[in-house]
This record gives structure tokens, sequence and C-alpha cells, in this order.
């Protein structure tokens, strides 16, 4: 705002001078100047009769900068939609029966059509949920320290960790659970184990959303707050989250999404099982990423109708989450 | 924080009026209740570091006594039989294939990513610029494992001229000598997934620093009769050019991890396939050596072998982090 505001008295006062030299001299080159000055630099090109051949030259090197940009934004574009469309084409119509969003897969081969997802989608959402139990206090209270509390050292090494987790390949998340559940304590592979390394995923993803959120919080309101003599943990809870909420429920959101979209640690974790299982410390627990890859190899024409279903099942699920997310970010931003 | 890297820019600038960093260090009062919340937010923190040592550590342990055992050398032999009492294992292919689908994805996609967040910033109309954002950020929404079974299913095919073309004009290269591996599964071909997937990433970190370059800077630019081209390469680039790089090791990161998508488009090659250099050919990355392995890991020195190739791709991810944030922070050093 400033900028622009100091800026505007500058053409202004150059064209008046010009206008003012104009009229006594009457040359056509101030007036030529106080042309170029005032044109924005978009409409440079359409005045070549001014500019010399190396002027052209730059012109034309601007429109073609132009041009590059605008194709790199439609190329990127261009998996994006052929990905929804492959998937929305190929998967609606089992998601139009209802025994989708009712049956599990149990007892249906390859080779029979029917059944539903109900088992894989019950799998991730449980998996899911969970996960967000964990991740998201511990997520938030990393923030608050982050943002209210932490000062020196200790500070920066837990931001130069967080960025490090969000680093973590999701596959080295799961080999670590892994190594900690089943080599160490010698327990069976449980739906629980993979909620363990989804935390590991979701974790940063909380604590940066939630700080970028507290970092907003207005500090009037903090010291308002103690100046009324209240204690800064009773200001953290009653006046720094509530105003930050709307933003931390949007990065609770989007971690969500990430974490229900993650393939890699329920290969090795979480192997599929095609029966509702709904008990997160026994047996194995289907979601829908296990499901899409059981039936990736597939040849029969039911089971890949299956596998596209599912992949827009989850698609459908991590959309909504992002949707919401925005939504929520959208409508309860904190107000500067 | 952009939902798409985890990692914003906006952390380590100052505040929207030019206000210090938050602080309110003198606030506590010492009762009981700000001793718990504060100890809780500490615990919070360091619960992060330990959790992120604890990977390094565990995976480390696990793997040590395989590697003890290995009668290869880990580092240099193309063996990978981690059976029996004299397993040989080593991860020179591996660390190839990772390397090379890496690098063809970052030389897709950081250029085009860039070139993205340019138009973003700088060239797309106002009503455009938010959308286009969040259509790019939706790329990142799609779970890898659709981005895979669209790979191998849909593009593939697509890519399996394109593939016959580069072998049969440019087959006198090693990097594209045939090998007898169909197009859609191949190193080049995932490579150039890859790039589809990390190009969210680098578009929305690059974005973030251009939309902050100075508009004294552009606005200075222009006013000398820099073209908006010019502009853009004197102004923005040298502003953004800390941002760009750190948004690329953060989709290099990503794509050494990448996981599932790999899993499912690259074709395995068999024990002692030859050697070759060709881009053409199959083979596997870390991540998908585990992952297609994932339902051997019955005894601990099986296990520990993967876990040892885990731990390798940890450290690559974790120097590649790291970088990315020390030039964030050296960035932050010189712009203040």
């Amino acid at each position: 705002m400033t900028t622009s505001t100091t800026a505007s008295p500058g053409p202004s006062a150059g064209s008046a001078g010009a206008s003012a030299s104009g009229t006594s001299r009457a040359g056509a080159t101030s007036a030529a100047t106080t042309g170029a000055a005032a044109t924005p630099p978009s409409t440079r090109g359409t005045a070549p009769t001014e500019l010399g051949h190396k002027a052209r030259g730059r012109a034309v090197k601007d429109q073609l900068a132009r041009v590059v940009m605008w194709a790199a934004f439609l190329l990127a574009l261009v998996p994006l939609v052929w990905i929804l469309w492959t998937v929305g084409s190929k998967g609606y119509h089992l998601l139009l029966d209802a025994q989708w969003w009712t049956n599990s897969q149990r007892g249906i081969t390859s080779r029979r059509e029917g059944g539903g997802a109900v088992h894989a989608i019950q799998g991730t959402l449980i998996q899911g949920l969970t996960t967000a139990a964990i991740s998201v206090p511990i997520g938030i209270l990393t923030a608050i320290y982050l943002v209210e509390y932490g000062r020196g050292r200790l500070a920066k090494a837990v931001s130069f960790m967080v960025d490090i987790l969000t680093g973590v390949p999701s596959i080295v998340a799961g080999l670590f659970v892994y190594a900690l559940w089943v080599t160490t304590f010698g327990l069976q592979r449980v739906g629980f184990a993979v909620c363990l390394a989804l935390v590991l995923l979701m974790i940063p993803v909380v604590v940066r959303s939630t700080e970028e959120m507290l970092k907003l919080v207005p500090n009037e309101l903090r010291e308002a707050s103690y100046a009324l003599g209240v204690p800064k943990w009773k200001t953290i809870m009653k006046v720094v989250l509530p105003t930050a909420f709307s933003g931390i429920v949007t990065g609770v959101l989007l971690g969500l999404a990430r974490v229900m979209g993650e393939t890699a640690p329920l290969l090795i974790l979480g192997p599929y099982t095609k029966s509702i299982a709904t008990d997160l410390f026994g047996g194995l627990m289907p979601t829908l990423p296990t499901m899409i890859n059981q039936d990736r190899t597939e040849v029969l024409q039911p089971a890949v109708d299956r596998m596209w279903a599912s992949a827009l099942t989850l698609i459908l699920i991590v959309l909504l989450l992002n949707v919401a997310g925005r939504v929520v970010a959208r409508f309860g931003s904190v107000k500067r | 924080m952009s939902s798409v890297t985890g990692v914003s820019l906006a952390d380590e600038t100052p505040g929207p009026h030019g206000s210090a960093p938050l602080s309110g260090d003198g606030a506590g009062t010492g009762r009981l209740g700000d001793r718990l919340f504060g100890g809780a937010a500490k615990g919070a923190g360091l619960l992060v570091i330990a959790l992120v040592t604890l990977v390094g550590v565990f995976l480390l342990w696990q793997a040590i006594p395989a590697l003890a055992r290995n009668d290869a050398n880990f580092l240099t032999s193309r063996e990978w039989s981690v059976d029996g009492a004299h397993p040989r294992f080593g991860i020179v292919e591996l660390l190839w294939t990772t390397v090379t689908v890496s690098a063809i994805a970052m030389l897709i996609a950081v250029p085009v990513g860039v070139a993205v967040a340019l138009f973003i910033t700088q060239y797309a109309p106002a009503w455009l610029s938010r959308p286009a954002a969040s259509l790019i950020d939706l790329l990142a929404a799609v779970p890898s494992i659709v981005y895979g079974i669209w790979g191998l299913r849909t593009f593939g095919p697509v890519f399996e001229p394109v593939q016959g073309f580069l072998q049969h004009t440019l087959g006198w290269i090693p990097l594209f000598t045939g090998a007898g591996i169909s197009g859609g599964s191949t190193i080049l071909f995932v490579g150039i997934v890859l790039a589809i997937m990390v190009l969210p990433i680098v578009t929305a970190l690059s974005r973030e620093v251009f939309a902050q370059t100075p508009v004294t800077h552009k606005e200075g630019a222009l006013a000398l009769g820099a073209t908006r081209w010019e502009m853009i390469r004197t102004a923005v680039l040298p502003f953004g050019k800390p941002g760009i790089i750190s948004a690329s090791m953060l989709g290099l990161g990503r794509a050494l991890g990448e996981t599932i998508a790999v899993t499912i488009i690259l074709s395995t090659l068999p024990d002692g396939a030859k050697w070759t250099w060709s881009l053409l050919n199959g083979g596997e990355t870390f991540a998908s050596r585990i992952a297609n392995n994932a339902a051997e890991f019955d005894t601990p020195q099986k296990a520990g072998a993967f876990i040892a190739a885990g731990l390798v791709l940890f450290v690559l991810t974790f120097v590649v982090n790291a970088i990315a944030r020390v030039v964030i922070e050296r960035r932050k050093a010189f712009s203040e």
C-alpha cells in the first residue's frame, strides 16, 4: 500500500513537468518520453515506430515469455484433468450402486461382479481418525511451544526436526514402525501400527499450519489478556487458540487428507483383507489404498472396475477434506 | 503456509506491520497451571525431536546386524540376495535408479513449476490467479497410488510411441538404448510421472517467494523501461532464487522417497540382469524395492537388509531437506 502511494506522485509530477516544457518548446521528443513513461509496460510493444530494432527484439522476447508461462500453466492442467477424467469415467458407475456403500468384498472373487467398499472406507476412516486423535494434540502443542514459548537453541532444533519430519518418506515411516512394533516388540501387524506410522506423517503438517495461524493472532490480544491478569496458559487456551481455531481446523483437515491417501506404510504394516474389520488392535484392517493395490494387477473386468471405483472413492474423500479445509479457511480466517 | 509443502516462508519473515516476531516470554506467572501447560508444550517439542532421532537410531540398530553379516560390499554391490547364511546385497543399482528417476523428475518439474508460479503471480489476470493456484494444489491432493494406476494403465500406453521414437532416433546414446521394456514402465516414464507429482510442491513454494518480491524492486525495474519479462528476470527471479532452490530440494526429497507410484509403474528386473545406463530400462528405487518385498519381512536378517536400504533413503532425504532448510535460513539472513 505504502509503495503505491509514494510512487503515484512520481509519474504525475513528471508528466506535469514535461507538459510544461512541451508548451514552451513544443518538442516532439519530450512528448514521446512522457508517452513512454506513462504507458504501462505491457503495451510497450504497440509503438514500434518509436522503438529501435533492439527494442522490437525485447518486445518479442516479452511476448514469448508470456506465451511460455501460459503454456506451462495449461500443460500442468493436462494431467490433473486427465487423471480426474480417467478415474471419474471409469469408476463412477459402481459408485452409483447402493451396494458399493453397504457391502464388503467378502467372498467375492475377481471374476464376480458386485460387493462394495464399505469395509475399506470404514478402515480408512477409522485409521485416519485415530491418527488425527494422536497427532493433533501433539502437533498443536508443538506449535504452541514454537510460537509462544520456544526461544533459543531448543526451539530452533524443534523447528528443524519438524522440517525433517516433513521430508521423511512414508515408506521410511512404515519401516521405522515395523522395526519398532514387529521386530523389537514382537507384536503382530495391526491397524494401530499403521496409525503410528501415519502419525509421523501427520504431525509436521499440523505443526506447520497451526504455527502459521498462531503467528497471525495479533499480539495486542495477548497483551490485553495479560494486562487483565490472565495467566499465560489461560490466555493461550481462551484467547489465542479460539482466535486461530478455523485455521487449525484447516490444517488438520489437510493433514488428514494427506494420511488417508497414503499407501506405502500400509504395504508394510497393514495388509488387505476382504471383510469388515473394526478392531485396531487385532487382525488385519482393509483400507481404500490397499484395496486399490490389491486389484491393480488384475485383468478381469469386474476387479478392474472395482479398482477404479475405489480410486474414485478415495479421491472423493481426499478432495472433500481438502475443499472442507479451504472453505473453513476462507470463512473463518484470523482478521487482521 | 502452503498445505502442499508444509513449509512456509512466512515463518521467517517479520509480521505484517514489520513488528518483531511474537514474544510473551515474561508473561508466564510461574503458577501451577502455567508450569504444567508450558511443560506440556515443551514436552511435545521434545517428543518431535525424539521421534526423528528414534527413526534414525532404530533403523541403524536394526540394520547393523544384517550389514555385519553381509558378504558383499553394501555400497558397491549390485546383488540382492538376503536369504541364507551368507547374504549378499548392495545398493548401487537402487541408488542409480533412485537418483536418475529423481533427476528426470526435477529436470521437468523445476522449469515448469517455476514457470507456473510466475504465471500465477505475474501473468495471470486477477480473477484467474487464485483458482489457478488452487487447481495446481489439487494435483498434490491426488493420492500417489492413483498416479500409479493412472500412469500404468492410461498414460503409459500413450507414452509408448514416444519411447519408440526416442529409441529409434537417439538409440546410439547409451541413455536411450532399448532394453526390451515396454514404454509404460521405464525409468524415463516414471521420472515423468514423478515430475507431475512434484510440480505442485515446486510451484507452491516458488509462488510464495515470488509474491513477496518487494513492489519497489518491480516498479523500479519497470520505471527504468524494462519489459515485464525483463522485470521478472532482473527483479523477481534474483529475489526468488533461494526460494526456487529450497522448493526444488523439497521436491527432490519427495521424488526420492516416492514409493507406491514407482512400485506400480516401474518394471523390476530379474536377478542378474545386465547393467545398462539406459533410461529406457526397468529397475527399482530404494522405496520400491522395500515395497515390492514387504511380504518377505519374516526373519530379522531379511528385514534388516531392507531396513538398511530404508536407512540410506532416510539419510538421502535428510540431507536434501537440511540443504533446503539452510538455504531458507540464509535467505532470511539476507532479506532482513
